[in-house]
């Protein structure tokens, strides 16, 4: 079997301001994770051009892209990435350990509603807590970005609600720029902008001029 | 969890806790690596330890630097002797062999005589007074004796033994035991290990000695403390051109006594025994870490991307995981110099049986423990980094994506037009093994090397036997030797062939000489034998038994080696007694023997060399047992004869000492091969385990029985360890061959064979050894807690 060359990206132009929430909403391969992985320095583009403030990313070698990630990104994964060796306060640790004014993990930990299961270990967290520790530990470091992806693919509709309100606190309090990504049209609302991926390509871009409350949200 | 230390950084604690969580696996791999540096600490923390007394020892006594026997010479030589260029101090001594009659033993036992100057210590060569008093001069029949002989014996201070001098028996009481730097190993010359029973050396008054040997205002041994910087191959020479006059046997450098030259032989072996072997079993190490490191990274796959989105860089998550295994190694290293420390204090207690220093103590040097710590740092850093550079280097989207479903294909055994029926679980095992046949071929030779170290850690049992065999069956066939104090004429022959019990008899001849070639030399002796030996006969360790040509000279094949000469060239023979010839002498062939550095000629070949009559120097004789004692009871009071060898002695002697002291380094190979093949086998389950846990738990939620289940993983062990014994044993051998050829030294070589059973033993170590690993596994497995198993995404 030979190797099938498959695009996920095309023709991309899209803006991200400081302090809004952007929802990006698509089906599955549509190549929605690509972008977040291009966006947070994961990955390169094949073509094209990626520019976070002065720095061209595009262009970044190994050791930019990791700086870039380390200092201005925040990463959520849909099945959370916890270090399952370690608990929900080093988990956060593991974070403002690289960073040089970063909250505290207690202090993290508290906007996301946890500062009762601090030493606790991934294994005795549910999904849905084991999820905003892992929000705890991408705010942890103040990021400018907030990446999530999927973030409540994984989790019923009580937990999920429980996520996003606590993504949606952080990008209040902080004004950190978040971008979810989301098959979920439902989250939709809570954004201040929404960008519809179809086929590798931006298929619109919406404005909410009111945003939702995260406990106005319907799936 | 453990409770760890505040202030620790998250990626030391996740260390610490996925060290913790995959202990059974850490601990067999700290396990292979503590097996390697204690080995090498024992061998050389003992290899330090006796080469610091040994200069100690060297040093405090002024032990000589030339030493050099000869038939007679006047007092007045000494002056000449000082007079040598670079010479600091002369020593001149009389020294005599003779039969001893110990009360309580049969057979005799040879005694060395060595003179003490009437007042002060010995200027060279000193003796430590372990117990009793020094000689009172006006007292004749008193002597120092040397301590192992007296051990063996349980001689105290004030103990008699009689000794065989001129024919008459003359009774010397013991008053002190005493230890000397020329006999820190003490031995017969012509012999291979002591013999406490029957080599005994004492010290006694000059005048005493020199007028029972007619040695009055003379001397028959000398030896030379040289200055600093003199030469020695100079003062050598010099020395030589002295004393030839009278009747000298050549002087031999420091380097070249036997007792200094033994000692030295053991030191280079426990040095090169000490790096060859650890060094394989830190290979080994090696390799395992890498296997179990490469796998368990495997499983961490989601989190090193997570590590690397969150900012960490490939430097650091590097650095985390080679810290995995410097880890291990290190805990492995200082468990292994513990142990090392012990074994090799209890090790050196078996040199204290055969060399004799005053104070011979333990020391490990932090030299020795440094250098364990930083190899078994560096093995795991070495093994640890190919592992580490493939998982750092996944991209860190890749990474995140979940490994797609691992690509199967039929196996080689379903592939069409042939007819095997495999059950469903047998499919499992056989697609895996072959899916992967990297991995398969990796594990396979994990657990080869297994086999391997056990293989050439039982084959020394073997080896052992087999120079048993070669040097007291095959070579010698006599049940004694015989040897005479001079060169004597045929009536000793006729003498010998009639005392008691004596059936056959085959005379020698040996001459003491001077080999040269080039600027190359040796002096030893030249043993003459008939052309066809029947008795002590010539073995060649490919050919066997070998026949001396009618002309020129057979040497050792190592002895070549030393004088880089060859079959067809010639060596100049400068003979040390008599009328002292000079001869150029072809050499006819070599023998690629067993013990000691040999120089043969027909017997009737070296007469004519040395223009004499059917002269003898010993007789190789078989006995009647029957007659054993009468033999014995005679033999000791012919004044004719030095000394008598006896076969079953020398071969019980050699099992008790040299066997003693061979067993005890091949239990320690044995032990630490045991704990390597358990650490591989256990560990080669354990990663299966971990790294199928899911699709073996999917399979229980499926409905297979836990038996089923169990199969899969525990027939793939199975599979592996049988591929990997006879790799494993081809391994063994090639391994074995290598030790073998560092092991050759000038006191003796040995060649590599094995046995099936060693075969067989170490085969069923490892086949034990993998089924406690998959009894364990298989705890494990019935332990395997499904709903969790499901419940995460790994």
């Amino acid at each position: 079997m030979g190797e099938v060359r498959v695009e996920a990206l095309r023709g991309i132009d899209f803006d991200l301001f400081g302090g809004e929430f952007v929802v990006l909403l698509g089906p599955s391969g549509s190549g929605k994770s690509t972008l977040l992985n291009i966006l947070g320095g994961l990955d390169i583009p094949t073509s094209g051009e990626v520019i976070y403030k002065d720095h061209n990313l595009t262009t970044a070698g190994e050791a930019a892209l990791t700086d870039y990630r380390r200092t201005h990104v925040g990463f959520v994964f849909q099945f959370y990435n916890l270090i399952p060796s370690l608990t929900a306060r080093e988990n956060v640790a593991l974070v403002t350990e690289l960073v040089e004014r970063p909250m505290t993990a207690e202090e993290a930990l508290a906007m996301v509603g946890l500062d009762h299961r601090l030493d606790h270990f991934p294994a005795q967290l549910s999904g849905g807590e084991q999820q905003r520790v892992a929000i705890a530990r991408a705010i942890a470091k103040r990021p400018d970005v907030l990446l999530c992806d999927e973030p409540t693919g994984a989790l019923d509709i009580t937990t999920g609600v429980v996520v996003l309100d606590a993504l949606q606190r952080v990008n209040q309090s902080l004004g950190t720029a978040t971008v979810v990504i989301t098959h979920n049209a439902a989250i939709a609302a809570m954004a201040d902008r929404v960008v519809r991926l179809a086929d590798g390509r931006v298929a619109g871009i919406d404005r909410n001029s009111v945003k939702a409350a995260v406990s106005e949200l319907q799936w | 969890m453990v409770k760890l230390p505040a202030g620790l950084s998250m990626l030391d604690r996740k260390l610490l806790r996925d060290l913790w969580e995959m202990k059974g696996q850490s601990i067999a791999i700290a396990a292979v690596i503590a097996a390697g540096a204690a080995m090498f600490v024992t061998y050389l923390s003992n290899f330090d330890s006796l080469r610091r007394t040994r200069a100690i020892y060297y040093e405090t006594a002024r032990f000589a630097d030339v030493f050099a026997a000869l038939k007679r010479a006047p007092s007045s030589l000494e002056a000449r002797f000082a007079a040598i260029p670079g010479v600091e101090v002369v020593a001149a001594r009389v020294v005599a062999d003779v039969t001893l009659d110990v009360p309580g033993m049969t057979d005799p036992a040879t005694g060395r005589l060595i003179s003490l100057p009437e007042r002060d210590r010995p200027p060279l060569n000193d003796l430590y007074l372990r117990r009793g008093r020094w000689i009172d001069p006006t007292r004749p029949d008193e002597v120092l004796a040397s301590e192992m002989f007296c051990e063996a014996h349980g001689f105290n201070p004030g103990d008699r033994v009689a000794a065989i001098i001129n024919g008459r028996r003359r009774w010397l009481t013991i008053v002190g035991i005493a230890l000397s730097p020329e006999y820190v190993f003490a031995i017969r010359p012509g012999e291979l290990i002591p013999d406490k029973r029957r080599f005994g050396i004492f010290w006694m008054n000059r005048r005493a000695l020199a007028s029972a040997f007619d040695m009055e205002g003379g001397f028959n041994d000398v030896s030379l403390r040289l200055a600093r910087g003199a030469s020695e191959p100079e003062v050598i020479a010099a020395l030589d051109r002295l004393i030839e006059p009278y009747g000298g046997r050549g002087s031999i450098p420091r380097s070249l006594q036997l007792s200094a030259w033994t000692l030295e032989n053991e030191l280079t072996q426990l040095q090169t025994f000490g790096f060859i072997t650890p060094l394989i079993f830190f290979g080994v190490a090696a390799f395992v870490l890498n296997v179990a490191l490469a796998r368990a990274l495997a499983l961490q796959r989601p989190q090193i991307a997570a590590l690397k989105a969150l900012g960490y860089s490939n430097g650091e998550l590097a650095w985390h995981y080679i810290k995995w295994g410097l880890t291990i190694a290190g805990a492995g290293a200082l468990v292994g110099i513990a142990v090392g420390a012990w074994l090799g204090s209890g090790l050196i207690g078996l040199y204290n049986e055969f060399y004799r220093f005053p104070i011979l103590s333990y020391h490990l040097s932090s030299g020795v423990a440094i250098a364990s710590l930083a190899i078994s740092l560096a093995v795991a850093a070495l093994g640890a980094q190919s592992a580490v550079r493939n998982a750092v280097r996944i991209p860190p989207a890749e990474a995140m994506r979940p490994e797609p479903p691992a690509l199967y294909r039929r196996s080689v055994l379903e592939r069409p037009g042939r007819h095997f029926r495999l059950t469903l679980v047998t499919r499992m095992i056989v697609r895996n093994l072959e899916r992967q046949p990297v991995r398969t071929a990796v594990s396979v030779i994990g657990i080869a090397f297994a086999v391997a170290v056990l293989f050439v850690g039982l084959a020394f049992i073997d080896v052992m036997d087999d120079l048993i065999d070669q040097q007291f069956v095959v070579t010698m066939r006599q049940d004694a030797t015989v040897s005479f104090v001079e060169p004597r004429s045929p009536e000793a022959a006729f003498a010998v062939e009639h005392l008691p019990g004596v059936m056959e008899m085959e005379p020698m001849r040996t001459v003491p000489v001077r080999l040269r070639a080039g600027h190359r030399s040796r002096t030893l002796a030249i043993t003459g034998l008939p052309a066809d030996p029947q008795l002590n006969r010539v073995i060649d360790r490919r050919r066997g038994a070998v026949s001396l040509p009618p002309e020129g000279l057979v040497l050792s094949k190592l002895l070549a080696e030393i004088l880089d000469i060859a079959p067809g060239q010639s060596l100049q023979v400068e003979v040390l007694e008599g009328n002292r010839p000079v001869r150029e002498v072809p050499i006819a062939s070599l023998v690629d023997d067993t013990m000691g550095l040999q120089a043969y000629m027909q017997i009737d070949a070296l007469r004519r060399l040395m223009r004499e009559g059917r002269v003898i120097t010993a007789a190789a004789v078989t006995l009647d047992p029957a007659a054993m004692d009468r033999f014995n009871a005679t033999v000791k009071t012919i004044p004719a004869v030095a000394g008598v060898a006896l076969r079953d002695a020398a071969l019980q002697n050699f099992r008790e000492t040299m066997a003693a002291s061979m067993n005890m380094q091949i239990f320690f190979n044995v032990l630490f091969a045991g704990v390597i093949a358990f650490g591989v086998v256990y560990n080669s389950a354990r990663v299966s385990l971990s790294e199928r846990a899911r699709e073996l738990a999917s399979l229980r939620v499926l409905g297979f029985t836990r038996a089923e289940i169990s199969m899969i993983l525990l027939g793939e062990l199975a599979i592996l360890t049988i591929s990997a014994l006879p790799l494993g044993a081809l391994i063994g051998y090639l391994l074995g061959e290598l030790i073998m050829g560092v092991f050759k030294n000038e006191v003796y070589r040995l060649s590599f064979t094995v046995t099936p059973a060693t075969t067989a033993w170490s085969f069923l170590v490892v086949i034990t050894a993998a089924l406690i690993s998959g009894l364990a596994v298989r705890r494990r497995l019935d332990r395997l807690d499904l709903v969790a198993v499901l419940k995460t995404r790994e």
